[in-house]
C-alpha cells in the first residue's frame, strides 16, 4: 500500500481555478464589446480582430518553438486576448500588414523579450499599439466614413484627420480629435448614440456598454477587482470637471472605458496590493486627461496606462502590506523602551 | 446579524463534513500500542519504564522532559516488550515504548474505548476546593496538549510569564478544517464536559470570562453549547462566519476579541489564553476521573470511505486499526492525510502509531491527489487578497526560489503560520507554502 501512497506538502486540495480559464472567460467577457464593433463598423471589425489573433498565436508559437526553445505556451489564451485588445486599439481600416506588425511587437517585443506570460512590464497589446501609433499616425487616426462621429459639427471645418491617400473615399474623426482641433463650444455629442456605440474610433472604444458588461461579469466571478477600474474612471472624471472639460465626454468618448477595465487591470502590469492598486489607477486617470488637455495627442489613456506600468515595481516596493499584528508588534516595542528608559532613569 | 470574522483574507473551500453528525463510536482496546516519546511540541519526554515492566491503564510510562514537554501514559495494561525506534506516521525515526497486553488463560470481553461517567476520582466539592496551580498540576500531570492539531503542552500555556495577565480564555470550536468533524461530534455529544472543563480552565488560568467560538455550519454543536452555558454569563459561545483559517489561533482571536497579536507573539501578548474544545474536554476528564490523555476523538473520512465516522481511539494504536473501523482504506485511494487538507501531513506510513494530536484522517481518492500543472505566476494578486496574515506570498515563493532568505524575513516569512491560502487559491498551481516552508527552512540552518 505505501508504495502507493502520494506524498506531499500541505494544502492537499485546490479551487479548481485555473490561469487557462481565467484567460478564457476574458475572452468571453470581451465577446459583446467585439459584437458591437461588428455592428458599428460591419465585418472589417471581424477581419482586422482575426488577424491581430492570428498574428500574435503565430508569433508566440515562433519565438517559443524556435527562439527559446521551450513548450508551447500559445494554448494559455494571453495572446489571444492581446490580439483581440490590440484590436480593439485599432481602426477597423488599418492596412493589414500595420495589425501584423503591431501584433508582432505586441508579443515579441512587448511580451516573450521579457520572458514570456508573467515577465512583461508593460501591457503587451498597448505596446503594439503605440508602436503604431508613433510609427503610422495617419493611418492610426483615419477612421471610416460612413460612421457617426458620435457628435455633429457645429463648425462647418472639416474633419480633422486628413484622408490617407492609401485609403479609397473620404475618413471620418473621432469625438476627441474633433475636440481637441475644434474646441468645445464646435461640438454637439449625441450622448445616446455615444453609450450605444453608434460614434467614430477603434473597435473597443464604440462599445462603452459592452465593455462595462465584461467588467460586471469579471467582477462577479471575481477575477478582477474594483479598486483599479473604479480609480481610473473615478479620477479620470474627477479631473476632466477640475480641468474645466466635460466628465462624461472624456469618460465615454474615447478609450478610457475600455483602458480603465480591460488594460489597466492586466494581472501582470498592475501593482499587487489594493493600496497600490487604487495609487496606479489614480495616477492613469490623472496623466490621461492631462495628456487629453494639455498634450498634442487627443488621446491618452495607452500612454498613461504604459507609464504607470513603468512604476508599478516601485509603487509594489513602497506600498507593501503591514503584516498582520505588525502595528501591534511595533507598539509593545515602543511600550517596552519606554518602560526601560523609564526605570534607568528612575536608577 | 452579521457574524463575526477574522478581518484579513481567507478562503472558503468545499467543507465536506461528511461526518457531520455521525455519533462517535469506540473503537476496540488495543492488545498492543507503540506510545512515541515525542507527541508534542517540545523536548521529549523521558521514558521511566523498563522493558519487561509491569504497566497499569493509564499509568504513566514516560515523565515530561522539560517544562515544555509533557508526559506519556499507556491506555492498557501489559508488559513493557520494546524501547526501539519506530517509524512515525511521515517515516520519521522516533523513538517509542512498546506496550503489548499480557496474554490471559480466560477469554477476554472485547472491550471498547468510551468515557464512562462511572467513578469520579474527585467530587464537584473537591474540585470546588482546588486552586488554580493545583488544577494545572492535574493538568500537567495528565500529558494533556493542544488537540486542536499543534500538540503544545497546555501546562505551559497555563503558566503565563511573569508581567503577563490574560482575561479571557478562548475556546476554539471553529474547526475550520474541511472533512474534519471530531470537535463538531465532540460538542454534541458532551457539552456539559467541555463546559466543565473550561471552568478548570479559567480557574487555571485566573480568567473571569471565556468565549468559545463556532463556526456557523455547526448549528447543532452550537445549539448544544447555548444550552448548557444558558445560566453562565462568563460562559459566550459565537457563532462564526464559515471562513478558513477562522480556527487559526491569532484569526480566532481575533474574530472574537477584536484583538491582533502582535507579529511574532503569543496570544497572551494579547491578553487571551486559546485551547480547543478537545482540550477543554480532555481537562474535565482528567480533573474529575484522574483520566490521563490516552484517547481522543478522531474522525476517518473521505468520499470513497464506506463507515466514514467519528471514533474514540486510543493512543498508540495502530493507524491502520483505526482506518479499518471505517471499512479500510479504499482502493482508489491515493494520499492519507493525517489532519485536514488544508494543513495535514501527508502520510506514508499507514501502519504507523497514533500521536495525541491526530485529529483525524482523510482517504483521498488518487484523482484528486495530482496537483495541477504549475504554470508562470501572473500577478493576479488573488495569494495577497486570501492571506489572513497579511503577507505577499508570490514575493515569499520566489524570494525562496532564488535562496534569498533574508529577502525573505524582511518581507514577513516568519510571520506565516502555512494555512495554505495561497496554494489553494493560486490558478498558476504555484507551490508557493511548499517554497515558504523551504524559506524557513533556509533561515534555521543560517541561524
Amino acid at each position: 500500500m505505501s508504495e502507493k501512497l502520494t506524498i506531499s506538502l500541505s494544502p492537499h486540495i485546490h479551487n479548481g481555478m485555473s490561469t487557462r480559464r481565467i484567460m478564457w472567460m476574458v475572452i468571453a467577457s470581451l465577446v459583446p464589446a467585439l459584437l458591437v464593433a461588428l455592428w458599428t463598423f460591419g465585418i472589417p471589425a471581424l477581419i482586422i480582430t482575426f488577424i491581430c489573433v492570428g498574428a500574435c498565436l503565430l508569433t508566440e508559437w515562433i519565438i517559443t518553438q524556435f527562439v527559446m526553445k521551450r513548450p508551447i505556451t500559445i494554448f494559455d489564451g494571453s495572446a489571444i486576448i492581446t490580439g483581440i485588445l490590440l484590436a480593439f486599439n485599432l481602426p477597423s481600416i488599418l492596412p493589414w500588414w500595420m495589425a501584423v506588425i503591431g501584433s508582432v511587437m505586441a508579443i515579441g517585443i512587448g511580451k516573450m523579450s521579457f520572458g514570456g506570460l508573467g515577465c512583461n512590464i508593460w501591457n503587451p497589446a498597448l505596446v503594439g499599439r503605440v508602436f503604431l501609433l508613433i510609427s503610422f499616425p495617419a493611418a492610426m487616426t483615419t477612421w471610416p466614413a460612413g460612421v457617426g462621429a458620435g457628435a455633429e459639427m457645429i463648425a462647418t471645418t472639416g474633419a480633422s484627420a486628413a484622408p490617407l491617400e492609401a485609403l479609397d473615399g473620404t475618413s471620418g474623426a473621432t469625438m476627441l480629435a474633433m475636440l481637441k482641433s475644434h474646441g468645445p463650444e464646435a461640438l454637439d455629442p449625441d450622448y445616446v448614440g455615444m453609450m450605444i456605440g453608434n460614434m467614430n474610433g477603434s473597435l473597443g472604444e464604440v462599445g462603452s456598454f459592452a465593455i462595462l458588461a465584461g467588467l460586471l461579469f469579471l467582477l462577479c466571478m471575481r477575477i478582477v477587482t474594483w479598486h483599479i477600474p473604479v480609480a481610473v474612471l473615478g479620477s479620470a472624471a474627477f479631473f476632466s470637471w477640475v480641468f474645466g472639460g466635460n466628465p462624461i465626454l472624456d469618460l465615454f468618448a474615447g478609450g478610457l472605458i475600455l483602458g480603465a477595465c480591460y488594460m489597466a487591470t492586466d494581472y501582470v502590469t498592475s501593482p499587487m496590493s489594493k493600496k497600490g492598486q487604487l495609487i496606479f489607477g489614480i495616477m492613469i486617470g490623472f496623466i490621461t486627461i492631462i495628456i487629453r488637455r494639455f498634450g498634442s495627442y487627443p488621446e491618452g489613456v495607452s500612454f498613461a496606462i504604459l507609464l504607470m506600468n513603468s512604476f508599478t515595481p516601485l509603487i509594489n516596493r513602497y506600498c507593501r502590506p503591514l503584516p498582520f499584528g505588525e502595528k501591534e508588534r511595533r507598539a509593545m516595542e515602543k511600550r517596552k523602551k519606554a518602560e526601560e528608559k523609564l526605570l534607568t532613569e528612575n536608577k | 446579524m452579521k457574524l463575526k470574522r477574522f478581518k484579513n483574507g481567507g478562503v472558503h473551500p468545499d467543507p465536506m463534513k461528511l461526518t457531520a453528525g455521525k455519533p462517535i463510536v469506540g473503537a476496540p482496546c488495543p492488545r498492543k500500542v507503540t506510545l512515541f516519546l515525542s507527541q508534542h511540541i517540545g523536548a521529549p519526554a523521558k521514558c521511566i519504564v523498563k522493558v519487561g515492566e509491569k504497566v497499569e491503564e493509564g499509568q504513566m510510562v514516560a515523565e515530561a522532559g522539560g517544562f515544555v514537554s509533557a508526559p506519556v501514559h499507556t491506555p492498557i495494561a501489559g508488559v513493557v516488550k520494546k524501547i526501539d525506534l519506530v517509524r512515525d506516521s511521515q517515516g520519521l525515526w522516533k523513538e517509542a515504548i512498546l506496550i503489548e497486553e499480557e496474554p490471559s488463560e480466560e477469554p477476554k470481553k472485547s472491550q471498547t474505548l468510551g468515557f464512562d461517567q462511572k467513578n469520579p476520582l474527585r467530587s464537584d466539592d473537591q474540585i470546588e476546593k482546588l486552586s488554580g496551580k493545583e488544577i494545572v498540576d492535574i493538568i500537567a500531570e495528565a500529558g494533556i496538549v493542544g488537540l486542536g492539531g499543534a500538540a503544545f503542552p497546555t501546562r505551559v500555556k497555563l503558566t503565563l510569564p511573569p508581567g503577563k495577565k490574560a482575561d479571557v480564555f478562548l475556546i476554539n470550536g471553529a474547526e475550520c478544517e474541511p472533512y474534519l468533524t471530531c470537535d463538531d461530534a465532540l460538542m454534541r455529544a458532551y457539552p456539559g464536559e467541555i463546559v466543565r472543563g473550561i471552568r478548570y480552565l479559567m480557574k487555571a488560568s485566573g480568567t473571569s470570562k471565556a468565549m468559545i467560538g463556532i463556526e456557523a455550519n455547526k448549528p447543532e454543536a452550537i445549539e448544544a453549547l447555548e444550552m448548557v452555558t444558558m445560566s453562565s454569563p462568563d460562559i459566550e459561545v459565537v457563532p462564526l462566519r464559515t471562513a478558513y483559517p477562522q480556527g487559526g489561533e491569532k484569526q480566532l482571536i481575533q474574530a472574537l476579541t477584536g484583538r491582533a497579536v502582535p507579529a511574532g507573539g503569543l496570544p497572551i501578548d494579547a491578553g487571551v489564553i486559546v485551547d480547543n474544545v478537545a482540550t477543554a474536554f480532555a481537562v474535565y476528564r482528567a480533573v474529575k476521573f484522574g483520566e490521563p490523555l490516552v484517547k481522543r476523538v478522531a474522525t476517518v473520512t473521505g468520499v470513497d470511505v464506506k463507515d466514514a465516522g467519528n471514533f474514540i481511539v486510543a493512543v498508540g494504536t495502530d493507524m491502520n486499526s483505526v482506518l479499518e473501523l471505517a471499512g479500510g482504506i479504499p482502493e482508489e485511494t491515493g494520499k492519507i492525510i493525517s489532519g485536514g487538507p488544508m494543513m495535514g501531513r501527508a502520510v506514508s506510513q499507514p501502519d504507523a502509531p497514533l500521536m495525541k494530536a491526530n485529529g483525524g484522517f482523510v482517504l483521498m481518492p488518487k484523482t484528486d491527489t495530482a496537483r495541477g500543472e504549475v504554470a508562470p505566476c501572473v500577478r493576479c494578486c488573488k495569494c495577497v487578497d486570501a492571506c489572513p496574515m497579511n503577507l505577499q506570498p508570490y514575493l515569499l515563493q520566489i524570494l525562496a526560489e532564488y535562496e534569498l532568505p533574508d529577502d525573505a524575513k524582511e518581507n514577513g516569512v516568519l510571520n506565516c503560520m502555512e494555512c495554505g491560502c495561497c496554494s489553494f487559491i493560486c490558478p498558476s498551481n504555484r507551490p508557493i507554502v511548499d517554497f515558504i516552508k523551504l524559506s524557513k527552512l533556509q533561515l534555521r540552518k543560517k541561524g
